[in-house]
């Protein structure tokens, strides 16, 4: 399980980080047809994102099968400073799960 | 391999992750799964998608809550849509494409931690609006729409 990955990237501006996600994840819709067998390929999709600054929920993000694969999100903390601690964290509908955290520059 | 191996060694890891994710205090059990909104992400129109993920289909239109999103999407499968919401108490942002057989397609939990804008990407089967909608703890819905054309539709084969 070491190809699942999150990768983030924050860039502080005074107390504002702007943080970019991406993690990776097939996000299958459950409605696509294997062509040559002709079964349906079953859904697997990233269904609850938690955003945590300083152990903090500060963003939850909760998504469906439209969310385009290897799913990006992009938004800004708040009351940033250097040293403080990006964790995030993803659940899918079978289950598993993948998280990271990184420090602020 | 056949498939009752296959499902039986994903449980297996899926099952010790968890518990590593758990072990990080990132995830409580129960309550993290609880939350997903099923029946607003499985609703087939706006309206009942609405009551199900906010309480109420009621929404206000209002030029504080902003949709950047590209007139033309060239790829359904990636379309990068931002949406904005400019409000003291901002609960959450969701966003809907309407020609979607299940409109709702994500909907972000905000804090004041975060400032009101998230971007991310979605899929959309065909040309259609997007609607944000935004809503403030006092439960006011209020939302705004765009029109996105899309020429190769995102959902796949």
């Amino acid at each position: 399980m070491a190809r699942k990955k999150i990768k983030m990237r924050i860039t502080l501006k005074g107390t504002d980080a702007n943080v970019k996600v991406l993690m990776f994840h097939p996000m299958e819709t459950g409605l696509r047809k294997n062509k040559s067998t002709g079964e349906v390929i079953p859904a697997h999709f990233i269904k609850e994102v938690y955003v945590e600054h300083n152990g903090t929920r500060v963003l939850t993000a909760l998504m469906g099968i439209a969310v385009s694969k290897n799913p990006f999100m992009s938004f800004k903390v708040l009351n940033a400073n250097s040293g403080d601690t990006l964790a995030i964290s993803w659940v899918d509908n079978l289950g598993e799960t993948d998280s990271t955290e990184k420090q602020i520059q | 391999m056949n498939n009752s191996r296959r499902i039986f060694l994903r449980g297996t890891l899926a099952g010790s992750l968890v518990t590593v994710a758990v072990g990080t205090g990132l995830l409580v059990p129960g309550k993290v799964l609880a939350a997903w909104p099923e029946a607003a992400f499985g609703a087939k129109n706006q309206k009942d998608a609405l009551k199900a993920l906010l309480g109420s289909a009621s929404t206000v239109d209002s030029k504080q809550v902003k949709i950047k999103a590209p007139a033309i999407a060239e790829n359904g499968a990636v379309v990068p849509i931002t949406v904005s919401a400019d409000f003291d108490n901002l609960e959450s942002i969701s966003l809907m494409a309407l020609e979607n057989a299940m409109p709702l397609v994500v909907s972000f939990k905000m804090t004041k931690g975060v400032n009101s804008s998230v971007s991310t990407r979605i899929k959309m089967g065909k040309t259609s609006e997007v609607v944000a909608l935004a809503r403030t703890a006092d439960g006011k819905v209020y939302s705004t729409r765009a029109s996105v054309k899309v020429t190769l539709g995102g959902c796949g084969g």
